[in-house]
């Protein structure tokens, strides 16, 4: 027997099966397989995306896409001014924001406290001394004020404080954990840094899922400079936006290049990312998988009760199909292009729901997590992964079951024995 | 030569421990053209001659010639052809595909065939015409009566031109209107030199055929010619 009539009359027999059958047993198998779709996208897409977020959002507000800071056996980065003057000359680069970035004491209450043996309400964090239009406008940081405002431009005697450094944002009590007991804005506050003393004004809390950020103080970066004694404007931190990704490598080069390498550890925003997070984000999308998995697994499953109950239901049917001589070849192919054509359906709806209704409703609207604002992150070749997976399964448990029945004795099909 | 020859054919099925002799060692010869009724009581073994000879079950011993063919030799994929190109099926409960319009179902085997679409549409047209069905050929099995389900169940029966043609109690579900008008098909095949076995336990209809063989207890009790 030829292949042309086999697949001829599979198509005949599937066609007409599909559209003029049992269809809700159609749009059951369906509605299964679109939402295991979902299942293995969304599932695997929102775990990665939990990290994903918040290794972005950290390139966005703290390391930007290039990180010069100091190198571990120094105290700042050296030669500052001549780097910024070659980051400035360097192709590629859009902007950069210098910032000082300093271990700080920071205590509140000090005027009120009546007993001079009472402990203390204090914390300890890096102060950062910014340009506020510069560091705003190359990491958008006081979109993430909560409370109060942002610094101005030559503003004295004021400090924004990351909210990981307050009590009420944290409300956790641990020996090993010092928040600040305050209110917040217009509180005073004392910064002790470089065995230096100076009474400032809270006039903001920066809320910003980043760790870097929430954890640090931040203030005029000329005022900081004295405290710190640092009058040869050596900066810690340089931060340095570039046109695009492709950029990044030959920016990175051409510094290197320039010699800033000899005075400051320079990174990618993904080397510069603590490296937990990646192990996070492989483990989460480990774990995506495995749930993923178990979906295709479970989907199987019922795609082939389903398929094997119609099959039994049809048992007859294929008995006399092969009695008048249809091929089992045919009869075969037939139950395995319905899976086919189950499979592209709903993996078509799985993706529409997916990539057009889900994700884009989740990147308008992120899921608010602790510590990160949640999106689904998802590639093309994990989602053809998923595609493929899923399409064989399908395949498989509509495949099996029909040829398990077409095997069967020709008479014993039709008694249905 | 004769279109079927069976010789000695027996089948038995083991229920437990015992062992049920269905059929107990028949020999019959039908010639090519002759329209020949199987007849017997419930039990007799006449609907396991009948798998026999449509090669749909196998016997447990004995020998099965189908238009020169050794048809027990033949693996299950060579029978399901061998059907297709030789054997014309009619059943009692009609057996079309519901999903099938009529016009489809007679056209199934003839694509199975290898016959092109559109070709296969104008025989089948034509097939339905033939048994009166013409203009029903859009309707789905369930749109249709009995006696015009069974109708395009010969029509897909005989649409491919098989030498051979069994036919399953095809009056079992019908009217006698509807039966008669099927007998008068069915003779009308044998004039066209086709053979029809029908398997019947209605007399009436088994003295319009050319000879009856009664079975009994999975033997052959007797011939007559009408």
């Amino acid at each position: 027997m030829s292949l042309g009539p086999v697949f001829r009359v599979a198509f005949f027999i599937a066609l007409r099966d599909t559209v003029r059958g049992n269809r809700w047993a159609s749009a059951l198998t369906i509605l299964l397989i679109t939402l295991t779709f979902v299942n293995l996208v969304i599932v695997g897409g929102v775990l990665v995306g939990l990290i994903e977020s918040s290794s972005l959002a950290n390139r966005v507000r703290h390391s930007s896409d290039i990180l010069l800071s100091t190198p571990a056996s120094k105290s700042y980065i050296e030669q500052s001014a001549a780097i910024i003057s070659l980051i400035e000359r360097t192709d590629g680069v859009v902007k950069y924001s210098a910032r000082y970035a300093e271990p700080a004491t920071i205590t509140a209450g000090y005027k009120t406290k009546l007993n001079p043996k009472d402990v203390e309400d204090y914390a300890r964090a890096v102060v950062a001394g910014i340009d506020p239009v510069r560091e705003n406008d190359l990491t958008g940081i006081a979109e993430k004020v909560v409370e109060g405002r942002f610094l101005k431009p030559n503003e004295f005697g004021a400090i924004v404080l990351g909210s990981n450094l307050l009590y009420k944002y944290i409300p956790i009590d641990s020996p090993g954990l010092q928040t600040l007991d305050i209110k917040g804005v217009g509180e005073k506050v004392r910064l002790t840094v470089g065995g230096n003393n100076k009474e400032l004004t809270v006039v903001g809390i920066i809320k910003s899922k980043v760790g870097e950020i929430d954890q640090r103080m931040f203030m005029n970066g000329a005022e900081l400079r004295p405290l710190i004694r640092r009058n040869d404007l050596n900066v810690d931190e340089i931060a340095v936006q570039v046109t695009d990704d492709a950029a990044i490598a030959s920016v990175k080069a051409a510094l290197i290049a320039g010699g800033a390498g000899k005075f400051a550890r320079i990174q990618t925003w993904e080397e510069a990312q603590p490296k937990f997070i990646q192990d996070i984000k492989n483990t989460f999308a480990i774990l995506g998988n495995i749930i993923g998995s178990v979906g295709v697994v479970a989907s199987s499953i019922t795609i082939f009760i389903i398929v094997f109950v119609s099959a039994i239901v049809r048992r007859k049917q294929i008995g006399i199909l092969k009695a008048i001589g249809i091929n089992s070849n045919a009869i075969e192919l037939a139950y395995a292009m319905q899976s086919v054509f189950y499979g592209i359906v709903g993996i078509t709806l799985g993706m529409v729901i997916s990539f057009l209704v889900i994700k884009p409703y989740v990147d308008l609207h992120p899921i608010n997590f602790p510590f990160s604002d949640g999106i689904i992150a998802t590639t093309w070749p994990s989602t053809i992964a998923r595609i493929v997976a899923l399409f064989a399964a399908t395949l498989f448990a509509g495949y099996i079951p029909a040829k398990l029945i077409v095997r069967k004795n020709t008479i014993d099909a039709i008694l249905g024995r | 030569m004769a279109l079927i020859q069976a010789e000695q054919l027996t089948k038995k099925y083991q229920d437990g421990e015992t062992v049920i002799t269905a059929l107990g060692g028949v020999s019959l010869s039908i010639e090519h053209g002759e329209f020949v009724a199987i007849t017997g009581r419930s039990g007799s073994g006449k609907s396991t001659l009948f798998h026999q000879l449509g090669l749909i079950d196998n016997p447990t011993s004995g020998s099965l010639m189908v238009d020169g063919t050794d048809a027990l030799r033949l693996t299950e994929k060579q029978k399901t052809g061998f059907r297709l190109k030789h054997i014309g099926y009619i059943f009692q409960d009609f057996a079309l595909i519901p999903t099938l319009t009529a016009l489809e179902n007679v056209v199934l085997p003839l694509l199975m065939a290898g016959v092109p679409h559109a070709k296969a549409n104008e025989i089948a047209a034509a097939t339905l015409a033939s048994v009166g069905l013409e203009g029903r050929g859009k309707h789905l099995p369930s749109e249709l009566s009995g006696g015009q389900q069974q109708r395009v169940s010969i029509a897909r029966a005989i649409s491919h031109n098989p030498a051979l043609i069994l036919a399953d109690e095809p009056t079992a579900n019908l009217d006698h209107e509807s039966s008669i008008r099927i007998m008068g098909i069915f003779k009308a095949l044998r004039d066209r030199g086709i053979t029809v076995v029908m398997i019947t336990h209605e007399n009436e209809y088994a003295k319009m055929t050319d000879r009856v063989i009664t079975l009994f207890d999975g033997v052959i009790e007797k011939e007559e010619r009408n």
